[in-house]
């Protein structure tokens, strides 16, 4: 057993560290198939934390706190569709200025409860499988959330290539006009995209604030809703790989954590660019292939659409 | 009845200039509402963000003094913008601007010559461009998205600016303190204004303004950027690069924010910190586009944000409101700009069922 005890530890934070972008990541990938780029992951996922926060402190209630940071999630989305949607401006600059917004914002409501504690979202424990050795702690002990967002991936990716509603969205985001042709509301579609899109990040954000470091800081995200954004060129739009990135960001994000702890004399700041410098790096390894992107990514990403007539 | 929203045969120009306008009135009326649920009496509350701050000459100089950076680094982003270029890393190649221009001093520190501002302002541009230049490369060689790339950069610059003033930038006498020494009289700002924080840096951002706007007007790169922003398609036709384009916008963002960096730690700031700027770098973005990417509208537009800076200051000092206002007033701004600007080129009409579509 001697081999395995730094193991379990490491794959624990791992996987803390990966859910909060596997959430916002699925979530952005449902709104980008429909064919809307929201670059507001970030203020998003920043009011769902503080959101989550707020309620748990409160209340004590964690499911309600879960909901609370999704359905705030969701109206910051929906100020998103509001602007792009119904009133046709930029979703590049919009997407910018949700996120300033919500940075600003959260810090206006969070900022009583700047420093207060509050308990970990608690593990599962089922009796005797997560007292299990190695794959108990792993697959029998983690939080409710950490299920959740395996659920989602999977659930994205049936609703998106089993259903028919899937492949709707799909086409909207594929060719908005000719869907609009054959009768389906563009619009409203997007919508419903835009908004899960934000309810998914609410959730991430949640689990930061709840689960990943239980307390409230402004600008606590600390660009991981642009990571997500990332996320998605390197998985090529599709939800597995979602997945499988999160993961390997997840396992950079904590190499500082378990680096220090293995007594490497690197600084920590040195460590702390190794998300941001790795996001870069997939970025550029994927997007070279120009053709690759132009296949997988939906082709209105990003385009305005207004009926004509 | 039914609101319909169609599209203008011609973007409407005066628009253009209407909706900032329109946008910070919708912000105000916001901000009152906002106000009175902070338990604030709203007239109270709007006289210390936009009067007070700046009714006497000390408060009218540092609002030139926070405008400088806000003007310098949205200069820079307005002409990449216009290009669809979308550099929103000014915050980044800012700080780049400030290690390479302050690293001049660290350096030279026992120099004493009228040149060694003068070549801490280059190398703040140079640190700045070569900061712009990673996502221009990326985007050019290997089709990366500039958004993304730009942005990570600010993370890695600020921690590259932490790394250096925890380490070997310390100041050898600030008693450990993560500070680098305090800039000499020939590494600092000029004054303008004896007994204000008024400096040579502001001179700067307007010569930055009018260069630009200059250069939009009258030269074939400001052409192409112009003909390249309003119709890609066109400016391939016409031969135009668009790889020199990304190339060019990114460089000169990077420069300009860079001047705005190293501006700030030879001026208000005095010496190199772990944080040198309140996100100047990304309001600049709400002040392109609130002045309408155009270099005097980025003047005004720097003006107000920068009023927003000192207002949130004053509104917590006065009234005890928390400085988190100013962010939120920022970003409501860019939103209702935004919103108000599908005015440019939609109009609204009312349309009665049934006839409105004949």
């Amino acid at each position: 057993m001697n081999g395995f005890e730094w193991f379990i530890p490491v794959i624990l934070t791992v996987i803390t560290a990966a859910t909060p972008l596997v959430f916002a990541g699925i979530g952005e990938l449902v709104t980008e198939k429909s064919g809307v780029l929201n670059l507001g992951i970030e203020g998003m996922m920043i009011v769902g934390a503080v959101a989550a926060f707020i309620t748990a402190t409160l209340t004590g209630n964690y499911l309600l706190a879960v909901v609370v940071a999704a359905l705030s999630g969701a109206f910051m989305a929906f100020l998103f569709g509001i602007l792009t949607l119904s009133l046709m401006a930029n979703q590049v600059a919009t997407g910018l200025a949700l996120t300033l917004f919500g940075i600003g914002l959260s810090a206006l409501i969070g900022q009583d409860f700047v420093g207060e504690p509050v308990q970990a979202i608690a593990k599962l424990n089922i009796g005797g499988l997560s007292d299990l050795p190695v794959i108990g702690p792993i697959l029998f002990g983690q939080d409710p959330l950490v299920y959740l967002s395996f659920l989602m991936v999977f659930l994205v990716s049936w609703f998106l290539f089993k259903t028919k509603a899937g492949l709707i969205l799909r086409a909207v985001g594929d060719s908005h006009d000719a869907a609009h042709s054959i009768g389906y509301s563009v619009i409203g579609i997007r919508y419903a995209a835009v908004m899960f899109g934000g309810a998914m990040s609410g959730i991430g954000g949640a689990y930061l604030s709840l689960a990943y470091t239980p307390m409230w800081a402004e600008n606590m995200t600390a660009g991981r809703g642009w990571i997500a954004l990332a996320l998605i060129v390197f998985a090529t739009w599709k939800p597995g790989l979602v997945l499988v990135g999160a993961y390997m960001f997840g396992g950079i994000t904590i190499l500082q954590l378990h680096a220090q702890a293995a007594g490497l004399d690197i600084p920590s700041q040195i460590l702390s660019m190794l998300p941001y410098l790795a996001t870069i790096v997939v970025l550029v390894v994927i997007s070279k292939d120009e053709s690759r992107i132009r296949k997988h990514a939906p082709a209105c990403i990003g385009k305005i659409f207004h009926p004509a007539a | 009845m039914l609101l319909k929203i169609e599209k203008r045969p011609e973007s409407s120009h005066s628009m253009v200039y209407v909706t900032p306008i329109l946008a910070l009135l919708l912000t105000v009326l916001t901000g009152i509402v906002l106000f009175k649920i902070l338990g604030v009496d709203p007239i109270e509350a709007l006289k210390n963000f936009f009067i007070v701050p700046i009714n006497n000459q000390y408060g009218a100089t540092e609002l030139l003094v926070k405008a400088t950076p806000l003007i310098l680094c949205a200069i820079g982003l307005s002409v990449g913008f216009r290009a669809n270029v979308w550099n929103i890393g000014a915050e980044g190649q800012l700080t780049l601007g400030a290690i390479f221009g302050g690293g001049v001093f660290i350096y030279f520190h026992d120099v004493d010559s009228v040149f060694l501002l003068p070549i801490m302002i280059v190398m703040g541009a140079i640190g700045g461009a070569l900061w712009g230049a990673i996502p221009a490369f990326l985007k050019t060689r290997f089709n990366a998205n500039e958004i993304l790339t730009s942005l990570m950069l600010v993370y890695v610059a600020l921690l590259l600016l932490s790394l250096l003033v925890h380490g070997s930038w310390k100041d050898p006498d600030g008693y450990n303190f993560p500070e680098s020494r305090i800039f000499s009289d020939s590494a600092t700002m000029p004054i303008l204004l004896e007994g204000t924080r008024l400096h040579f840096g502001t001179i700067l951002a307007l010569l930055a303004a009018l260069g630009t706007w200059f250069m939009l007007g009258k030269t074939l790169v400001g052409f192409q950027i112009k003909v390249i922003g309003a119709a890609p398609k066109a400016g391939s036709y016409a031969g135009f690069s668009q790889k020199k384009i990304v190339w060019f916008c990114l460089l000169f963002g990077g420069a300009m924010a860079g001047i705005a960096g190293v501006s700030e730690v030879a001026g208000p700031v005095g010496q190199l910190l772990p944080s040198i700027s309140p996100g100047y770098g990304f309001t600049a973005i709400i002040v392109a586009f609130l002045g309408r990417l155009h270099p005097v509208g980025i003047i005004f537009a720097g003006l107000l944000m920068a009023l927003t800076y000192l207002g949130g200051e004053t509104a917590q000092i006065n009234l005890g409101l928390p400085v988190a206002v100013t962010g939120v007033f920022q970003g409501m701004i860019l939103f209702y700009l935004l919103a108000c600007d599908v005015l440019v080129n939609y109009r609204f009409r009312l349309a009665r069922f049934g006839k409105a579509a004949s």
